[in-house]
């Protein structure tokens, strides 16, 4: 049996048995990353030697816990965003490229105490700013379907390590698509959460209106075990939602009948790959035998997301990597005065998308500029809502693609930045608003390439999107099929 | 042309609480470099703000006591700039939604109250301390000053003088201290000023250029640099000159207000709400229980002291001003009631021993040198006649030294004032036989003996015979025209 | 917002790398003054709407702002803090030569 091949509730249910240790599980990670690694370039970081501390120590616990966590004994690859003490972190960038943090983010700490083991540090697109890995300042993370092709982005590492078995389950964090987008090009599931149901303490910040942590997964069970494990009221997070953590895994029935699914006309317009469509109407039809009401509405606002998305967000970001000053950690360059050195550091150590960003959303808050772009942005964020407000009155989930193509080839969007953004078109909305939304395998391409479909609920429902997304998979063996890798 | 001043003045106040604005860093003063610093202070990656109830508390506080509408929702903005005190790369303040608006305070001009409008009043962090004097070819930073909650004080430009500004700010700063929030110590930096300085032609309304005065560490500084500024301006209007819109520092040395270096790019603060923020949310409630826990603020207190215990002004002012003081005054008087030679006791003998022992540098004063009790015990005992204003003074010492109470020194030191007739009969006709050339001659006429005799008196009594009791008997005796006999002392009659 | 979008112009783009702090070569100007265009230009779109009597968006959740006590609940550790720094010096950062 290729344990690194287990999902989540297979591998705790046989470690509970104790049909294998979490030390042997954790040892056949680590085989098949050592396998894969050269070709697929998931992981900036490896704690191969720590991982197996931990995996004894998890050991320990599952001789003599009563009650042992979902994530005793789990090997998790987590996002190089997400601040761990001791273990570096780069957030792919070459300004942190050796910066050892002193402290945990919450997510981590939560996992840790529940016994997971951190086999390491995935890649991502810079600072996340991006939709394939190919932003990252070390390498570019390929496709485990196709490694002339990109595993999405920003979360492409957790992705791709994710669908090459090179984890059991992996963290991701999603702004504008980053968990989801990559989840659909490597055929895993992913899910961003409510804006607030999960704490962003510890995360490194890119847009902190929209910024959220959520699970990669290779099932949908997986991702409401792990949605359980890391949601949750954190008073460290002014924006952290305090509300009770249901249990996601119980509404896990199989049972939609009745739910009413809306499809918004708009998402499915031109520009939208073929069997794309295809795919996702197909799995559409598929949920209807499932017992589910079908209906058409509009979100008459869709055409302005991206707009409203490179506005905000950039603005947000640029005031967030202000700190990324080489003062007091990370990259100096030796300049002959204060001024020089701040300007030196930054153009050292941020990569070219960076930078952009950095530019777009300095501008659009300038003198002058914030008006025309950053408050006429957010105004027409509040109409984007009211769609959403207004098309959830008729029904409890949306079903949309996740993204208009499968996965691209290496290179081919990264000469025009403006072509690159148009490509989160669906995924930008759930992040302006807040509201959950899941992606998960519905079939695939001509070519072979993963298409994924994603479910949007409303806010903080995502026990309706799971449980949807969960008998739609059941139907299916998508999950099953594994990369030729 | 006669001009008239305009001035607006922003004060910084550091608030009294016990942690920082957005973490649980203390705010303690003269730790070792930092030492008071976490991630979230000190701008790392991935940290986020979580903001101090008291701070929200302090603001309304202050902004109840200078009468200004609270907001019952309010928002906190970044304020993005580069510099090394500041590690986020910005500064968390407050812009369009500030916590307080449109308040007053009003101050005493020429016995006139006037007043002085507040445009706002918001809650902002503090920056950490560049120190460039330890080294010559770089900065050291520390900062365990940032994040220490600040509050920004906005006055309208109502003050027309740099008489008026010092007095704005010592009554802004008396009330902080009163309300417990700040300690308003100038030199050490909890109470900063900055001053908006321009003026105009007499009679019209336009505003003129503005400067913006930088470096005012003290009163003084302000009022100097506030009379500087004008008078150079004046000047150059005069001349014919044009003034511009600038910010100058005060040289305390050179006494004057010179032109910051120009920058070579203007500062575009990029303001926006703070994401990692929600809305603040202020009820009825909160604002209540906080108004009902006011303490009484030193303008009302001096009125009422004047009222109550018929004190003159000038005194209430002087005790009103501190609110240690004006507590230790009212506390003495449970003791004794004579609240104008209690008054000036304190004002005047008090005073002097605190700033002599530099006790006066406390915000709060607990351990007097004199207890309440036993400065009130002391005038009683001199309202009794029981001892003499004189030799009082010298009780007055001794109860700083030891902490014994009057009674006790007095008998201690046998300073027990002489009051009955026949003791100090005894010792005057003492005084009168040994200088009977003096007695001779205040008797041809010359008056001013009178004193000399008292004086004689006083030294052979050590002090301690009751002056008024003193005063009539002699008077009496030289009168009368006594003649003292040589041997026994005794009148002769 | 503004009616008939101006071009984006290299002073602007040079004002913009200032305030940002960002060193650009001549290259990295004319790149980014033309990327950035092609990118404004694109989100002029929101100029389309009309959005009067829209208020702009505040937060995802409709919560107050939570506030904690005033308390210390810090372990000071400057040396932690000043594993990463690029330069210090008896605990205090170290940063080049400041002006004022």
């Amino acid at each position: 049996m290729n344990l690194a091949a287990l999902t989540l509730h297979e591998a705790g249910e046989k470690l509970r048995k104790r049909e294998f240790s979490a030390q042997d599980l954790t040892e056949a990670v680590f085989r098949r990353i050592s396998e894969t690694e050269e070709k697929l370039h998931s992981y900036i970081t490896l704690s191969r030697d720590a991982a197996l501390k931990e995996a004894k120590q998890a050991d320990e616990r599952l001789k003599s816990d009563t009650n042992p966590r979902s994530l005793l004994g789990i090997p998790i690859a987590v996002k190089d965003n997400f601040l761990t003490r001791g273990i570096r972190t780069t957030c792919a960038s070459k300004f942190l490229e050796n910066f050892i943090p002193p402290y945990d983010c919450t997510t981590v700490k939560k996992l840790r105490a529940s016994g997971a083991i951190i086999t390491g540090k995935t890649n991502l697109d810079e600072f996340a700013m991006g939709s394939s890995a190919e932003n990252s300042a070390f390498f570019a993370t390929r496709n485990p379907w196709d490694t002339d092709r990109v595993p999405g982005g920003s979360s492409g590492g957790s992705a791709a390590a994710l669908a090459a078995d090179q984890c059991i389950v992996a963290l991701g964090t999603d702004t504008g698509g980053s968990i989801r987008q990559p989840a659909a090009f490597c055929g895993v599931v992913g899910l961003k959460p409510t804006y607030g149901r999960v704490s962003r303490y510890g995360i490194i910040a890119f847009a902190s209106s929209m910024d959220q942590v959520g699970p990669m997964t290779k099932d949908v069970r997986d991702c409401a075990l792990m949605l359980e494990a890391i949601a949750g009221y954190d008073p460290a997070d002014s924006t952290s939602a305090n509300r009770p953590v249901p249990q996601y895994s119980a509404s896990l029935t199989g049972d939609v009948k009745d739910l009413r699914i809306g499809i918004p006309k708009e998402y499915f317009v031109s520009g939208i790959q073929p069997d794309v469509e295809q795919a996702v109407r197909t799995a559409i039809r598929q949920l209807e035998r499932n017992g589910v009401a079908i209906k058409e509405i509009s979100l008459p606002h869709t055409d302005y997301a991206v707009a409203v998305y490179y506005i905000v967000a950039t603005a947000e970001a640029s005031s967030n990597l202000a700190r990324y000053d080489g003062m007091r950690y990370g990259h100096r360059a030796y300049a002959k005065d204060l001024t020089e050195t701040y300007m030196l550091s930054r153009a050292e150590g941020f990569g070219p998308e960076v930078k952009r960003r950095i530019m777009l959303g300095t501008y659009a808050l300038s003198a002058g500029y914030y008006d025309a772009y950053y408050l006429k942005a957010q105004r027409v964020r509040t109409l984007i809502k009211k769609d959403f407000d207004e098309a959830f009155k008729s029904c409890d989930a949306i079903i949309v693609p996740t993204a208009p193509t499968t996965a691209f080839k290496i290179g081919e969007k990264t000469q025009d930045p403006l072509r690159m953004y148009l490509s989160d078109i669906y995924t930008i909305s759930a992040n302006l608003t807040g509201l959950p939304a899941i992606s998960l395998p519905c079939g695939f391409d001509s070519e072979g390439l993963p298409i994924g479909m994603q479910i949007i609920g409303k806010h903080f429902d995502e026990s309706t999107i799971l449980a949807i997304a969960y008998a739609y998979e059941q139907s299916t063996d998508w999950h099953k099929r594994k990369p030729n890798f | 042309m006669k001009y008239e001043t305009v001035v607006g003045l922003e004060v910084h106040a550091q608030l009294l609480t016990q942690s920082k604005i957005f973490c649980g860093c203390s705010t303690k003063f003269g730790q070792a470099p930092n030492h008071n610093t976490c991630p979230i202070c000190t701008g790392f990656p991935g940290v986020l703000p979580v903001l101090n109830k008291k701070v929200v508390e302090f603001a309304i506080r202050a902004g109840l006591a200078t009468h200004c509408e609270i907001a019952r929702w309010s928002r906190l903005a970044r304020k993005n700039y580069f510099y090394p005190d500041l590690p986020k790369g910005y500064q968390i303040s407050q812009y369009e939604l500030p916590i307080c608006t449109n308040g007053y305070i009003d101050i005493a001009v020429n016995m006139v109250v006037k007043r002085i409008r507040l445009t706002r009043i918001h809650m902002e962090e503090d920056a950490g301390k560049n120190i460039h004097d330890l080294r010559s070819d770089a900065s050291l930073v520390d900062l365990n000053r940032a994040g220490v909650p600040l509050l920004e004080i906005v006055s309208e430009p109502d003050i027309r003088s740099a008489e008026e500004a010092g007095n704005y700010l010592r009554t802004l700063r008396a009330m902080l201290q009163y309300l417990e929030i700040c300690d308003g110590n100038m030199e050490e930096g909890s109470f900063r000023c900055d001053a908006n300085v321009s003026v105009r032609p007499e009679g019209t309304t336009a505003l003129g250029t503005k400067v913006e005065l930088k470096n005012l560490n003290s009163f003084k500084a302000v009022e100097k640099g506030i009379e500087f500024e004008i008078r150079r301006q004046i000047e150059a209007l005069s001349d014919g000159g044009r003034l511009i819109q600038e910010t100058r520092l005060w040289d305390p040395d050179r006494e004057e207000t010179r032109s910051m270096r120009t920058k070579e790019f203007a500062h575009d603060y990029r303001y926006f709400p703070d994401p990692d923020l929600l809305p603040v949310a202020i009820d009825e409630e909160w604002i209540d229980e906080i108004r009902a826990s006011l303490p009484e603020l030193p303008g009302a207190r001096k009125v009422r002291l004047i009222s109550q215990y018929d004190i003159p002004s000038y005194h209430a002012e002087l005790l009103t001003n501190r609110k240690d003081v004006a507590d230790y005054f009212e506390s003495t008087l449970i003791t004794h009631r004579n609240p104008t030679a209690i008054a000036n006791w304190i004002t005047g003998d008090l005073f002097r021993l605190l700033k002599d022992r530099k006790l006066d540098e406390k915000l709060y004063i607990t351990d007097w040198p004199v207890q309440p009790d036993n400065l009130a015990a002391m005038v009683a005992l001199i309202d009794q006649g029981k001892i003499s204003g004189k030799l009082a003074k010298t009780v007055f010492e001794a109860m700083a030294d030891s902490g014994s109470s009057p009674q006790e020194i007095i008998a201690e030191k046998g300073l027990e004032q002489v009051s009955d007739p026949e003791s100090i009969e005894k010792a005057i006709d003492q005084v009168l036989i040994a200088h009977r050339k003096q007695v001779a001659d205040y008797q041809a006429g010359n008056q001013k003996i009178f004193g000399f005799l008292v004086g004689q008196i006083m030294k052979a009594t050590q002090g301690k015979v009751n002056p008024q009791k003193a005063n009539e008997i002699l008077k009496r005796k030289l009168t009368e025209g006594n003649k003292i006999s040589a041997t026994s002392g005794r009148k002769l009659d | 917002m503004l009616q008939n979008l101006m071009k984006l112009t290299r002073e602007e783009v040079q004002r913009v790398a200032m305030l940002a702090r960002l060193r650009l070569t001549p290259e990295d100007e004319k790149r980014l003054t033309e990327q950035l265009d092609n990118i404004l230009q694109y989100v002029g779109k929101l100029n389309q709407l009309d959005t009067s009597g829209i208020e702009p968006f505040t937060h995802a959740l409709d919560i107050a702002n939570p506030m904690r006590e005033d308390a210390i609940t810090n372990e000071p550790n400057a040396d932690a803090l000043l594993a990463n720094a690029p330069d210090q010096e008896n605990h205090f950062f170290q940063v080049p030569k400041i002006i004022e």
